[in-house]
């Protein structure tokens, strides 16, 4: 069963991501968005997280949550896919169940 | 409707701090009136709420601790506490309330509802539901 997990928080602020992560099985989409999609950038102290969690799951950020913290797309880990808010529509659809991490 | 569903409850912050904890409670005791098949998961600082012993008159809101022990009685029986959550937290089983329910398919013995759980075990319980509401 596939699962989309959604997470709202900052990594740096909240375990959520985290928790999310130890818990997401393989197959699984995890979605960044709100605060949380700082969380994707390179350079950070949770970018070699992120880098290893996409061996197993897929990691998706929200744009529009992207563009209005100023992080532009050049910026995320290699891999982070991101989408518009019909993507995440899509997204909801395309799994079987889905997950707030809050 | 007859279809019924597996209900997950995912309660992953502290009680009093926020409203979480309470806001969790009360949609599961609403719940459990429509015969659905309910589980509840502790996790992180969620494990906090079943903490015992706790007294809250000081600082002057409703205990709402007493209620967990009334889930039996609402066929909520299903309650996994993840263990990684328990130790990270200096806790144990015995830190938590001791919740009961009657198995009505057991002569109604009376078994423990609580059930402590590893983080992959909990992700597997995730897996299989129908619904997760998280709190």
């Amino acid at each position: 069963m596939a699962m989309l997990h959604i997470v709202n928080k900052s990594p740096f602020e909240r375990n959520s991501l985290e928790s999310c992560l130890l818990h997401a099985k393989p197959g699984a989409t995890v979605l960044l968005i709100e605060d949380a999609v700082v969380g994707a950038a390179q350079g950070t102290v949770l970018s070699d997280r992120i880098q290893k969690a996409l061996e197993s799951v897929k990691l998706a950020v929200l744009g529009a949550d992207l563009e209005a913290r100023g992080i532009a797309q050049e910026k995320l880990v290699d891999g982070v896919n991101v989408v518009d808010y019909a993507g995440f529509v899509d997204l909801v659809t395309g799994h079987d169940n889905n997950q707030s991490w809050l | 409707m007859s279809e019924v569903k597996k209900f997950l409850y995912v309660n992953r912050k502290a009680p009093y701090g926020s409203i979480y904890a309470l806001e969790s409670l009360e949609v599961v005791l609403i719940g459990a009136a429509f015969d659905q098949d309910v589980t509840l998961a502790f996790l992180d600082d969620g494990v906090y709420q079943l903490v015992k012993g706790k007294n809250t008159e000081a600082i002057g809101m409703k205990n709402f601790s007493p209620t967990y022990s009334a889930l039996g009685d609402y066929d909520v029986t299903k309650i996994y506490v993840e263990k990684e959550s328990l130790e990270a937290r200096g806790l144990t089983l015995g830190d938590l309330m001791d919740l009961k329910y009657e198995d009505e398919d057991d002569d109604w013995a009376e078994k423990d509802s609580i059930r402590v759980v590893s983080a992959s075990e909990m992700a597997d319980i995730m897996d299989t539901q129908d619904i997760v509401l998280s709190f």
